[in-house]
């Protein structure tokens, strides 16, 4: 069986350590962290502050979802290789690393982008209302009230980029960079099945560690008495927004 | 097992590939020079091709050579890869291909060891089948070939494979497989002793991106196929393999048994022995460059220029 023969592969001592002819597995995870982690910054320094925006103000929401949709429709392979030949090399960066960021980064800036605007829309209006009739300025309301509530959906997207990011970097090792798709890439073309394998288990275990990882950090920063980002239909409130929400949107008993 | 059922699928699929191929492949564009030539003995012969521009022009350049001298050529081009056009060969669909002597000598027998043009010739000789005949090779050859830039070369004063021994390390781009062949990494240790290489799989058969990195000092020795326009273009410098590390591949007309007489025979030959690598390269240049000239028509020109018929 093919995935058993790829587990011994990855655990034979000697693909551990890196030659001159072959990378090891602990650099080429690393190799593959280090890529994976640039693209989603870029991605999140992008996406992140437009989507909140869209998010707080409504504004954009058309345009966000028509350019989400081309971004989605772009075939990332050949892009890369458009970028790789028309990006000039830049000394003490490794050739084509810059195409491989931008590429994976505009593979990650729709789901972030998504989540970001969506999490805000799913915070209830009234809480926002609420928020400003009490005195806090916009600033505050999105800092203090939009963003905890939506935190959940706005994690969520980053979570799906860096999903995404992570089974994709696979391709920039047909291309030079070393990652964990250099297994892939060389097995293939080696014949050697197992080390293929082999990559791509690295590849899914990676993928569900880190997704396991950040479902975590979801659950942490969701805030009491929310969940999926929806605020309404709670019976139990802890914040003051929410219980202005409970009031309403359920008939109570006078003096419970 | 595994790799058995696998062989079966991929041989069954490329069987009913080739089928599809050459059913749909009979728009034949005939250049036969009605009024030139002898009008005795007029003999037909089928010209087929790879689907490479490269063994387009070749099968181009065979063709009009033949028609050129009173043969009846029809043309069944871009035929697909060796699995689909050799059995084409040897059913006598096809008569005529122009191929290279170690990547048919691969092909036809897993166990070739054959290096040198002489001995790859006659273990082809050997190897094919008793409906196809090999020509004589031409001494123009498409095959694995180390480049570096004309700088790196000056600097370090290479000239032949056995000369990277002096550098301290360098890194060496090819296509992944290059690490695993026997006449990639491993042959280089073995048969020029250089133990002094990084390798750097770049997936693109010494295409673009290979070139790029080279250009761009990511690596200072690059495997591109002795035929590629930017060799030329760039101004690289092929390592000379004095060792024969890399199988030769020297350019060979592959016939029909059937077909093969004292007129074909001569004047192919005659086209053999007047193509050099370097018309290769020029050939593809103009067929794959900027100016993508027709193949039929770049082998018109060599052909004239060449005054051979």
């Amino acid at each position: 069986m093919i995935l058993v023969q790829g587990l011994l592969w990855i655990f034979a001592p000697e693909h551990w350590t890196t030659t001159a002819l072959s990378v090891g597995i602990p650099d080429a995870l690393g190799a593959h962290l280090a890529l994976s982690g640039w693209s989603l910054l870029i991605s999140a320094i992008i996406a992140l502050p437009l989507g909140l925006f869209i998010g707080h103000t409504g504004k954009g929401r058309n345009a966000a979802i028509i350019v989400s949709n081309i971004a989605r429709a772009v075939p990332t392979l050949g892009l890369l290789s458009i970028l790789l030949l028309a990006i000039p090399h830049v000394a003490g960066i490794p050739d084509g690393y810059i195409a491989d960021i931008l590429v994976f980064a505009l593979l990650a800036i729709p789901p972030i982008l998504a989540g970001a605007y969506s999490g805000l829309e799913a915070v209830d209006p009234q809480t926002v209302d609420a928020a400003r009739a009490i005195g806090m300025t916009e600033w505050q309301v999105l800092l203090r009230v939009e963003i905890p509530l939506g935190a959940t959906l706005i994690i969520g997207g980053l979570r799906s980029a860096t999903l995404q990011i992570i089974a994709t970097v696979t391709i920039a090792s047909l291309y030079l960079q070393t990652s964990l798709g250099t297994f892939i890439a060389d097995g293939l073309a080696q014949h050697d099945y197992v080390k293929m394998a082999a990559g791509a288990i690295l590849v899914a275990a990676l993928a569900l560690l880190i997704d396991g990882i950040l479902a975590i950090v979801q659950k942490l920063v969701s805030p009491r008495g929310v969940s999926r980002g929806e605020t309404k239909k709670k019976k139990r409130f802890t914040a003051r927004g929410g219980r202005a929400v409970a009031t309403i949107g359920t008939p109570t008993t006078e003096g419970n | 097992m595994f790799a058995s059922k696998r062989g079966l699928i991929a041989a069954g699929a490329l069987l009913a590939g080739a089928a599809l191929v050459l059913s749909g492949c009979s728009s034949s564009s005939s250049l036969s020079g009605s009024g030139s030539g002898t009008k005795t003995a007029k003999t037909s012969i089928v010209v087929g091709s790879a689907n490479f521009s490269e063994n387009v022009v070749l099968a181009d350049i065979y063709g009009q050579a033949l028609a050129k001298n009173g043969f009846t050529v029809t043309y069944k081009l871009n035929i697909g890869a060796r699995a689909a056009y050799i059995p084409a060969l040897e059913s006598g669909e096809v008569n005529l291909i122009p191929e290279y002597s170690g990547s048919i000598l691969d092909f036809l027998s897993k166990t070739a060891t054959a290096n040198s043009p002489s001995d790859v010739k006659s273990a082809l000789d050997a190897a094919l089948p008793k409906s196809l005949k090999a020509l004589t090779p031409s001494t123009a050859a498409d095959s694995d070939a180390l480049n570096v830039t004309q700088a790196f070369a000056s600097a370090n004063s290479l000239t032949s494979i056995a000369d990277l021994k002096n550098l301290k390390t360098f890194t060496l781009a090819a296509n992944p497989e290059f690490q695993t062949r026997p006449d990639g990494i491993k042959g280089l240790q073995s048969v020029y002793g250089l133990n002094n290489i990084k390798f750097k799989a770049i997936s693109d058969g010494g295409g673009p991106a290979t070139l790029k990195a080279l250009l761009d000092n990511t690596v200072q020795v690059a495997d591109i196929y002795s035929t590629t326009p930017s060799i030329l273009a760039n101004k690289l410098v092929t390592l000379k393999d004095p060792n024969s590390l890399f199988a030769s591949q020297e350019v060979v007309p592959i016939v029909s048994s059937s077909k093969v007489n004292a007129k074909l025979t001569s004047v192919l030959n005659k086209v053999s022995a007047k193509l050099t690598t370097a018309d290769l390269l020029e050939l593809n240049t103009e067929v794959s460059g900027d100016t993508k000239t027709d193949p039929a028509v770049a082998a018109k020109k060599w052909l004239d220029d060449s005054g051979l018929f």
